[in-house]
This record gives C-alpha cells, structure tokens and sequence, in this order.
C-alpha cells in the first residue's frame, strides 16, 4: 500500500516535470526570411486589401523596408476604394487599415466623405461585423487624418448595442439572430468595444468597462491547454460562418484584450501565467508555411510584445546539447516574444535531474553570470559534475527592479530538457572459445574496438565463444547504451544478431553453440562478426567488424527448419524472365500410308461388286428417250447431278461452304428444271403405256 | 446326328425357299438391293480400318460411315416407296420417289461433305 503510494507520488513528480520540460525559442532569422518569402506580391501589388495590409503589417513588426513599388500599387487601390462611393465599411476599413502602414495622403473630399459614410454605417448597423468595420474605420481614419473632431454620436448607445451581443460565458454571437458563438467574435468584439471607448466624446459609464472585464475574465476561464503548457482558444466547429482555427481565433481575442487594455484605466485582472502561456502556443508553431497563419502569429506575437496587460518573457538555450569534451558552457537568454532585451534579471539554475535520480537535484542552485556583450547568462564549469545522459534542468528568473514585476510576466519555473554527451571508453575487450563443460580457453584473441579488426576464430558445437568489453563514461561510471548488439553473418547472408548484456561496467556474452544450433539453422561455415554500441550520448558510437568465425555444426535432420530465404534484389523482376519452352501437343499417330491406302482400295472393291452386280442383272439402257428433247433433257439431268457431285469434290478440297453453296444454289435450280422435264416425261410415258 | 442332319437340311431349305421367292422382285428392286448392300459394305470396311488404326480423324470417319448408312436409308425408303405390291405408295410415281431421292442424297453429301474435313 504505501509502496504504490510512493509509486504514485513519483509518477506525479515525473508526470509534472515532464509535463512542462519544453524548449521554447523566440522569434528569429528564419521567421524573416520565411516573411519575405510568403509574402511576395504578385507584380507588386496584393490580391485584396486585406492581404496588402498582412503584408505591410508583417514587414512593419519585422523592420523590413517598405518597398516603393508594393507601397505606390498599396496607395493605388486604397485610393481607388476611399474615392468610390460604392466601397463597403469592410473595404473601407481594410483600406485605412493597410493605410495606416503605407502612409498615403488621403484627399480631404475623401475622407469626408468616409467619416460620413462610416457614422451613417455605424448607425445603421445590425450585426458585430458591421459595427467592427464602422467602429474600426472611424478609429483609423481619427489617426490618419488631421481632424480632432470624430466622434461617435451616440457612444454609449452603439456599446450597449455591441454588448448585447454577448453571451454569459464570455463568448460573443455575430448576429441577433444566429445563436452560435465563438471566441474569434469576441476578440472581434474587444476591439470594436476598445474602438467605442477611444471615439467617445465623453467618458463611458465605468458600470459597462466592470461588467466587459468581468466577460473577459469569463472568457479566460474557458481557455483550453496543452500538455507542455501552452494555452489557445478554441470554438465549436459551426456551421454558419468559417470555422477559423485555433491560430486565428487566439490570435482575434488577444488583439481584442490588448486592444481593450490599451484604452481603459485601470488594471484587467487575469491570472498572469495565462499570458506566458499564449505566448507560448505562438511560439510553438515554428514557422508557419501559410502566409494567413504567419501574419496570425506574428501579429498576436507584436501584441504580446507591448501591451499594457502584461509582457511575457521566453528563456531560451541556443543549443540543448552540451558536449563534456568540448568543455560547453551553459547559455541561456531571455527575451521578449519578438526577441527584444529583457529587462534586467537574473538567472538561477535551481536544480537539474536526470532520468534515473528523479527527485534528487544532481547540482546546488547557483546563479549564471550575465555576459552584457552578448546579453546572454553563462555558466561555466557545470559540467564538471555532470556526466552523459539526459537531464531536465530547472531555472529560475528574478526580474531585478521591482517594478517592473507588474509589467513583465516570467513563469515561476522554466524545465528545458538538456542532453549531454560526450566520449565513452571501451577497455580491456577480448574475444575467446572456450570448451564447453571445462570453460577452459582455447584460444584467446585481444581487440581493439576502435578499428576493425581481423580475428579468425574457429569453434564446433561443443564450444562456447565469449565476448566482453568495458565501458566507462568521462566521470569514471558505468555505461549502459542503448544498443549493444552482436550480429554473426554467415556466407549465404543469414544473419543472427544477439545483445550483449552487462553487470556495471563488464559487458559480456557467451555463445553456447550446442544451444544455438537449431537456432543457426545448422549451417556450418564461415561466419562474419560485427559489434555494434551506440547510444544518443554517446560521441563516439561504433559499429565494427571484429573478424570471423569458422563454425563447425552437425548435420541438418530431415525435420530441421530451413533458413529463411534472403530478400531478393526487388529490381531483378525487371530483367529478363526465364524461358517458357513451349510443349506442343504431340502429334497423333498416323498409320503408315501403305495401309490407308490398302483400305482405300478396299473401300473401291464394294463399288466394283455393285457394278458387277448390275451387269449379272441385266442393266440396259432402253428406257432411254430417243426423241432428241427429252434426250437432252435426260443428259442435261445427268449431267446436272455429275456436276454436283463434282463441286462436292471441290468443296472437300478447295472450296469453303459459302462458295459450294452459292454455286449450288444455281446448279439446283439448273437440275431441278431439267430433272422435273425429264421425270415428268418419263412419267407420262410410263403412264400412256400402262393406260395402252 | 439326325437331329443335326434334319437342322442342317432345314436350313438348307429355307435359304432355297427365299432364293426362289426373291428371283421374282422386279429387277428395279433388285437394283435398289444391290446399291444398300454396296453402300453397307463400303462402311463396313471403314469400320474396320478405324478398328485397325484408331479414330483419329473421328470426324471423317462419322462422316464417310454416315454416308453409306445415310445413303442406303434413303435406298430402302426409295425401294419401299417404288414397290408396287406396297399399297400406301400406290398413288405415288415411281420417278417423283427417284427425284426425292436424288434431293435428299445431294443435300445429304453436301452434309457429309462439309463434316469430312
């Protein structure tokens, strides 16, 4: 029972540092590159003023200079859109907002006539987008113009119109009459709400700031997280407008909140450790490839960077590997999210534990020394006490002035995961065969693991071979790699890999080949041998060939397992097949010729007999018509059936039956005619001499 | 030994009695005879040859053996159609009889023909 509750409590410890153990890195050079890559303008100018604006607001945060061509096309359609009366409060608003960049002169005429049109939107609007575009375009067009005198008319009016749009929860609907909300409304909300405050003539009711700050604080309190961490908005995938992300969304609630921030007294009470970790989910990304995402991110990234609600601060190593024989010092900086100098502070090492000693800090808490050419917190002779592995180490920032705890906000702890690596020495390897029962050594061989070697060994299944080795980290410890593998490869490509187990720091294995005959599938021969130790810590991770082995096995019984048959080279099915030899059926026996042409005289023999028979009968031909028509008739008729039978003939050797029997066709009715003539006549002369 | 002597002079008698009863046919039917008897024998010979030398063409043998039993069908249906003592055919004429018998001999060689191969 209290074993599993002290289990548990170090799980919860494990479970709590690696929770948060995260590198976090401020915004950097490749963002800047990233930048001027994603934003590249199709011949100079942007698809939609909405674009144009990311993009100058992107290379604005970034201290890219304006180009003059993408500034003179920016200037050309946001004239054209505040000239046009028929331009939207949206395309007005983006406009002055890509305006407000650009910096181009707006004509007087113009801008009357926006100030105008954007009060007579404001008035007549009736959903939160509405009022944002209205509010916002009022707001920009304030600073861009020269005027003093913009004001809303009714101020008070158009917040409690924007507040009605609220929910209990803190989120915000777009519309009276869609009911679903979502976080990205009411960043939009925020800021058309902060907008509403700045363009007021008079001071707001505090009662309405109170209430909006309680929403905010309702808002915060459905804030989702990571397990590193790392805090974001979320919304309910909706069907009505776009789901947005959790980019976007995040990003329009903090432009909401700092815009808010910004124009009211007074402090917004959120617990300080929810922005750390808003900055944190921007910076998690990397660098996004989408240039909607990148203007997303660096933009709640440039809120983060001033705001009055309060700015966070990022401890960063530039690298979390630190190599014991290079002697690396441990730096680290701190600076805002945009990678600006921090305030002055300083930085503790609390503690730093590895994998194994969970609870038990390895170093004593000290203080790194701050280097002001670099800006960066340096502790020197750590690694003195450290030895390779992996680590989780634990910082500490303490902001110097006090004042300045209520503008920056720096977490209580920071856990970065630290590697160290270094050289790990391989001593007093040798290789032996031993004879089985006796153990006594045969033969012996010393190696040297750091270059190949060219030992040749040879063992029968009554022997045993043994491998061992030592190893030892920098700090004199024993060394346990993650891989420590012995590979024996045989001629025809089997291969057998065993790991090589160890007790401290002596590395052993012993083959006992008796054992591992079936296993080898009693292929006896020469068997190649390969070391392999490698582990991330490890500098010098080795992969070597020791020598090879002439192994003698016993036959193969006839119940044995085969080796498994090795890859075959998965190109060879693209060269040539094997040859198909085709087998034709053989042909039948044929008699020899003699006999079938015995049996073809044989077969005339029966025909001779009906001729002869004929003759013994008696056969004349006296019923044959004398008269010369009939006569004819009688010959064509006869002649007729000779010349069918003689197309048979022709049809058996040459002809096919389509031919016989177009010919036959003619030949038919031919013999028909002729044969009706002849019989009939004869019939009636059969007839007249019955009747005489 | 009578017995066998009496069986043999039965037998003797009876193949004289038919001698001497088909001598009468007319000898047009006697003809007709003749040609079944050829036809019948022409395909016993091919019988015989198949037995010797296997069926390997089996088509031509069926059609050269179907030709002679065909043939001589279509004889015995000419002779009982021409003979005078059958009274169902009384009304027919001898040469309309021939001439089926011709048609139906061509059509069956043209058959034959065609299956010999």
């Amino acid at each position: 029972m209290a074993r599993s509750l002290a289990g548990f409590l170090v799980l919860l410890l494990v479970v709590s540092i690696c929770e948060a153990a995260s590198l976090f890195q401020p915004v950097s050079d490749s963002h800047r590159s990233a930048a001027l890559e994603l934003f590249t303008p199709d011949h100079g100018s942007f698809k939609s003023l909405e674009e144009t604006y990311e993009a100058l607001r992107t290379f604005q945060i970034f201290g890219i200079e304006k180009k003059p061509d993408v500034t003179a096309s920016a200037c050309r359609s946001i004239s054209e859109t505040v000239g046009s009366s028929t331009s939207t409060s949206k395309d007005l608003f983006y406009a002055l907002k890509a305006n407000s960049i650009a910096e181009c002169k707006i004509h007087e005429t113009a801008s009357k006539g926006i100030i105008s049109s954007l009060n007579a939107a404001v008035s007549a609007a009736s959903s939160l987008l509405d009022f944002y575009y209205s509010v916002g375009g009022l707001v920009l067009i304030k600073d861009q113009s020269s005027k003093d005198d913009i004001h809303l008319a009714d101020a008070e009016g158009v917040f409690r119109s924007v507040k009605a749009f609220s929910q209990s929860d803190g989120r915000w609907r777009y519309s009276s009459s869609n009911p679903e909300s979502s976080a990205f409304a009411a960043g939009i909300a925020l800021e058309t709400l902060a907008g509403i405050v700045s363009l007021a003539s008079s001071e707001l009711d505090q009662s309405l700031i109170s209430t909006l700050k309680n929403d905010i604080s309702k808002l915060f309190d459905s804030i989702e997280k990571y397990d590193d961490g790392t805090l974001y908005f979320d919304d309910k995938l909706v069907d009505g407008y776009e789901y947005q992300g959790p980019l976007s969304i995040t990003s329009s609630v903090l432009r909401g909140l700092t815009a808010f921030a910004a124009v009211t007294t007074g402090n917004i009470d959120l617990p300080r450790d929810k922005i750390l970790g808003l900055a944190k989910f921007f910076l998690g990304i990397g660098v996004p490839g989408d240039a909607k995402d990148f203007f997303y991110q660096i933009d709640a990234l440039a809120c983060l960077e001033s705001n009055r609600v309060s700015i966070p601060l990022i401890l960063s190593l530039s690298s979390a590997v630190l190599s014991l024989t290079k002697k690396d010092s441990l730096k680290v900086r701190v600076t805002t999210v945009l990678g600006s100098n921090a305030p002055p502070l300083t930085v503790k090492l609390v503690g730093a534990f590895s994998s194994v000693s969970k609870d038990a800090s390895l170093v004593e808490s000290q203080e790194l020394k701050f280097d002001q050419g670099s800006g960066l917190h340096i502790l020197n002779d750590l690694l003195k006490s450290i030895d390779v592995g992996s680590y989780t180490f634990v910082f500490e920032v303490v902001l110097q002035e006090p004042e300045d705890e209520k503008v920056y906000v720096m977490g209580s702890q920071t856990k970065v995961p630290i590697f160290v690596t270094g050289l790990v020495k391989i001593e007093n390897s040798e290789i032996a065969v031993l004879d089985s029962d006796l153990g006594s050594v045969e033969s012996q061989n010393k190696l040297d693991l750091t270059a190949k070697n060219d030992v040749s060994l040879s063992a029968n299944h009554l022997q045993k071979m043994r491998l061992s080795f030592q190893l030892t980290t920098p700090r004199g410890r024993a060394f346990r790699p993650h891989q420590a593998f012995l590979k024996l490869r045989h001629e025809s490509k089997v291969e057998h890999i065993f790991v090589v187990g160890n007790s401290g720091k002596q590395f052993e294995i012993v083959l006992n080949f008796l054992g591992l005959v079936e296993k080898f599938f009693y292929l006896s021969g020469k068997y190649d041998m390969e070391l392999t130790v490698g582990d991330a810590a490890m500098e010098n991770s080795l992969l070597v060939a020791i020598g090879y082995i002439e192994l003698d096995l016993p036959e193969a019984p006839e119940k044995a397992p085969r080796p498994p048959p090795q890859p075959v080279d998965p190109y060879s099915r693209y060269g040539p097949q094997a040859e198909i030899t085709h087998i034709f059926r053989a042909p039948e026996k044929r008699p020899p010729q003699e006999l079938s042409l015995a049996f073809l005289g044989l077969t005339i023999l029966p025909l001779l007999g009906f001729f002869i028979g004929l003759l013994r009968l008696g056969v004349n031909m006296k019923n044959f018509p004398t008269k010369p028509i009939p006569a004819t008739f009688a010959v064509l008729f006869h002649v007729g059936i000779g010349a069918v039978l003689l197309l048979y003939v022709f049809f058996w050797l040459k002809l096919d039956l389509f031919q016989t029997l177009k010919v036959l066709g003619f030949l038919g009715v031919f013999l028909v005619f002729v044969g009706h003539r002849i019989l009939s006549h004869l019939a009636a002369a059969s007839a007249k001499l019955k009747s005489a | 030994m009578a017995r066998e002597k009496s069986s043999k002079d039965n037998a003797q008698a009876l193949f004289n009695s038919l001698r001497s009863a088909y001598a009468v046919t007319p000898v047009n039917l006697k003809i007709i005879d003749l040609y079944v008897g050829f036809a019948v024998f022409t395909a016993l010979i091919q019988v015989v040859y198949m037995a010797t030398v296997g069926s390997f063409p089996f088509n031509s043998f069926l059609s050269g053996v179907l030709s002679c039993v065909g043939t001589a069908v279509l004889a015995v249906c000419l002779r009982i159609q021409v003979n005078k003592e059958n009274k169902e055919f009384k009304d027919l004429p001898p040469e309309r009889a021939f001439a089926d018998f011709v048609l139906c001999n061509l059509v069956l060689h043209l058959v034959i023909m065609n299956f010999l191969g």
